[in-house]
């Protein structure tokens, strides 16, 4: 017994020596296929940063320069015998253009002949007369005074003051002639050529000039879209979570029913926008383009995933709680609304936010909808024609004028932004409203 | 807090319920135009649209972009608010589609030709200008050309433009073009392609003989890698062939326009895409651009009288008007009178002659 533990000790010794060896043999094999691992993974992470950051460089550096435009100082003479020749204004039908065509002609008095004075004409925009218009709209005493008044520039001069055309090349070539370079170096000289503040592509709907575009039109249709959808996917959606997590029996159709609802979540969105075609306007006809039947869709495309966060949500409430309630007599409909609810809401409210957010940055189902079009003036409610902010970039990116590339660009910027502002909004609920047990 | 869930609730209810009837209240009586249509004929449209609105009383037109066979669907499904007034098309309306119209109701569609637009094969300015026949073309893109035998069919097997033609540059063909649902392709397919084939005596031959098998040797695009498609989003091509130095592009002249200091036009058939050569029809591959209106919506829809007439207006398509320098290449003076006496007295199309 002595000299078989003295010999089961040296085995042992032998052993763990043995094991000892082996094990400092394939530390530095495991511990390099750790630093490995850990490369690997910041490896990722560095990649998916890069692209990140290359990504929003070339957009703010494709789109800030839209956030700001050129403009042309005139000295306006509203003119009676123009605007007015009857002694009344006619709003609707004055020659407001003739307005600032005059006051540009006065700039440059040796212009002449109906070719140089249509190039001359051309470095206005077309939104100079409606300017001038609005500004007498509001203010009628303005007849007959004579005010300085910065007038949107056309976007070939934008373009030309932003250096996104190149005035070296082949005059042919370029948008801008060379008399309209000299007008605008003669501008950019005494202080009339500036780039300021682009108010309008927060205050305008969409145009096809692309100085006058905005996307407050697109902003509004977004608006009122997810209005509806909010409305609906959100009390829909938590009240089946509630359902099939508190009250529905376990059975093959609640598992059936759990199977369609996680399906539902990973159809694709161009399927719902079908669907919307077929039942919301085909069958029950209410219009196209309106951001009503938008923001049915798009309650349909996030009615699953509220449900899921918020089932998760429930789920996560400790049955602890619910035993305790009904111990003291609560029924379960009050175990439910004064116990489980107020727990679970910030669950089920960040999985409403990530719902909205994807509904806003859809844009597949809104083009079987109808709401992929072109439409200027502002939404003013549920069933007016609208396009949304998705489809606006879409719209312009397709355009040929070039200054919508700026313009796009901007566009997607303020999207990212609603879009950040979101999912921000989603983790501060979460960690505000979080409770620990 | 079941009291005020229930409240909740019921004001959610109420105020889709007020959503919907506010919605019904609206649709019955429809305050602006709608137009659907081609994608081609959309920045002209539009821009029409835009001035109209902003120059009248009435609202600005809806103009959604469906390309010409969706949009001539939507508005052959019959009369009435809830249908398109107006459908742009980048051909002209076919015999089918007028019989489908007439089914549904609409029997009085009124054709109006609006001008021209020229497809240009185009490339980088920094690159050498390229000058080819239509023949040329069909020999470069088709998915199969004649072989040595009599009558004989074989895979395209050219990989350089100097294969085609000795004096063609020694680059390898690659052109971005639209996608099979694109009006741009229908178009480039049936001028500049089956221009090119029906220069083969026998394949010119079949189409009296076999048409079904004439269509499928010129109409077909050769899948291996030389035609990329690119999607519908012309202002992408444009930018690829900025990049991409040996590359060529189809899309329409009015991005030709818009780009000139990027992209050159290919000529065809010695021709240079130019304003004058389209406006002319000296330069082969453009075509018509028309829209179609109901009569029955004239004085119906408000406004809709008063945008005709804007749209035929000479401040828009006349020479020197406002849909010229977007791109849109007016018609002859005589045609376009012609044209603006139809829309004033509302003739509408002659079915029995389609």
């Amino acid at each position: 017994m002595l000299w078989g533990c003295a010999w089961c000790a040296s085995i042992e010794s032998s052993m763990s020596e043995v094991t000892r060896g082996k094990v400092s043999a394939g530390l530095a094999r495991r511990r390099r296929k750790e630093r490995l691992f850990r490369l690997c993974g910041m490896l990722a992470t560095t990649v998916g940063i890069v692209f990140l950051v290359v990504f929003f460089a070339d957009l703010i550096g494709k789109g800030s320069s839209a956030f700001r435009q050129t403009f042309l100082r005139l000295e306006i003479s509203f003119d009676t015998a123009v605007i007015a020749p009857q002694g009344s204004i006619d709003l609707q039908y004055a020659d407001f253009d003739l307005l600032a065509r005059n006051a540009l002609r006065d700039l440059f008095p040796d212009v002449s002949g109906r070719n140089p004075l249509r190039e001359l004409n051309r470095l206005l925009s077309v939104g100079a007369g409606y300017q001038l218009r609005d500004m007498l709209q509001q203010d009628p005493g303005l007849l007959g005074s004579v005010q300085s008044v910065w007038l949107p520039a056309s976007s070939s001069v934008d373009m030309l003051r932003k250096g996104n055309i190149d005035a070296s090349i082949d005059a042919a070539l370029r948008p801008i002639s060379d008399a309209q370079l000299a007008w605008v170096a003669a501008l950019q000289r005494d202080g009339r050529l500036e780039l300021r503040w682009n108010r309008a592509f927060f205050s305008n709907g969409d145009s096809r000039e692309p100085e006058l575009a905005g996307i407050r039109g697109a902003l509004m249709g977004s608006f009122y879209m997810l209005l509806v959808t909010l409305a609906l996917a959100l009390p829909i959606g938590v009240a089946a979570a509630i359902y099939l997590e508190e009250f529905a029996p376990r059975n093959r159709w609640s598992d059936l029913i759990e199977v369609n609802i996680n399906n539902l979540a990973a159809v694709p969105s161009i399927v719902f926008g079908l669907l919307g075609l077929a039942v919301f306007i085909n069958w029950a006809t209410l219009p196209r383009s309106a951001p009503l039947v938008g923001g049915l869709v798009l309650a349909l495309l996030t009615l699953p995933v509220i449900i899921i966060a918020s089932r998760a949500a429930i789920k996560s409430v400790p049955p602890s709680i619910r035993d305790a309630a009904l111990g003291l007599g609560a029924s379960r409909m009050q175990v439910v609304f004064h116990h489980v609810m107020p727990l679970s809401l910030p669950g089920m409210l960040t999985g409403a936010i990530i719902g909205m957010s994807r509904a806003l940055g859809e844009s597949a189902p809104l083009l079987m909808i109808g709401m992929v079009a072109f439409i200027v003036d502002v939404p003013g409610g549920f069933s007016d024609p609208a396009t949304a902010l998705p489809v606006q970039i879409y719209l312009w990116a397709d355009s040929p004028e070039r200054a919508f590339a700026e313009r796009t660009s901007a566009a997607i910027m303020v999207l990212l932004g609603f879009l950040m502002l979101m999912n921000l909004a989603a983790v501060v609920l979460r960690k505000r409203m979080e409770q620990k047990w | 807090m079941a009291n005020k869930s229930t409240a909740l609730a019921t004001f959610t209810c109420g105020l889709i319920l007020a959503a919907l009837c506010g919605t019904a209240g609206a649709q019955s009586a429809r305050d602006h135009i709608y137009i659907v249509g081609s994608s081609t004929v959309y920045p002209f449209s539009t821009v029409v649209a835009e001035r109209f609105g902003r120059g009248s009383d009435f609202k600005t037109p809806k103009v959604e972009s469906t390309g010409t066979g969706g949009g001539l669907k939507l508005f052959c499904d019959g009369v009435g608010v809830d249908y398109p007034d107006i459908a742009n098309a980048s051909r002209a309306i076919k015999a089918s589609e007028l019989a489908s119209c007439a089914a549904n109701g609409v029997d009085d569609v009124i054709e109006v030709k609006i001008g021209y637009d020229g497809i240009v094969l185009a490339n980088s300015q920094r690159a050498p200008s390229m000058a080819l026949s239509r023949l040329e073309i069909f020999l470069a893109l088709a998915k199969q050309i004649p072989g040595e035998g009599v009558h004989e069919l074989v895979d395209n097997p050219h990989r350089l433009w100097s294969d085609i033609n000795p004096a063609l540059p020694a680059t390898r063909i690659e052109v971005l073009g639209p996608p099979p649902t694109s009006g741009t392709r229908d178009a480039f397919v049936e001028l500049a392609m089956e221009g090119g084939c029906s220069a083969i005596a026998w394949i010119k031959e079949l189409k009296n003989t076999d048409e079904a098998r004439y269509r499928s040797i010129c109409h077909s695009i050769r899948e291996d890698g030389a035609y990329v498609e690119a999607g519908e989003n012309d202002n992408l091509i444009v930018q690829k062939l900025d990049a991409n130095l040996s590359a060529m592009g189809i899309f329409g002249f009015s991005f030709l326009d818009q780009n000139a200091e990027l992209v050159r036009g290919a000529a065809v058939d010695g021709i240079v895409p130019s304003f004058d050569a389209i406006a002319d029809g000296s330069y082969p591959v453009a075509r018509p651009l028309y829209f179609y209106v109901k009569k029955t919506h004239v004085d119906v829809i408000p406004g809709l009288r008063g945008f005709l007439r804007e749209f035929s207006s000479e401040r828009a398509w006349g020479d020197d008007g406002y849909l010229s320098e977007r791109g849109l290449i007016p018609m002859p003076a005589e045609e376009r009178a012609l044209v603006a006496a139809t829309v004033r007295d509302l003739v509408p199309m002659d079915v029995a002659s389609n």
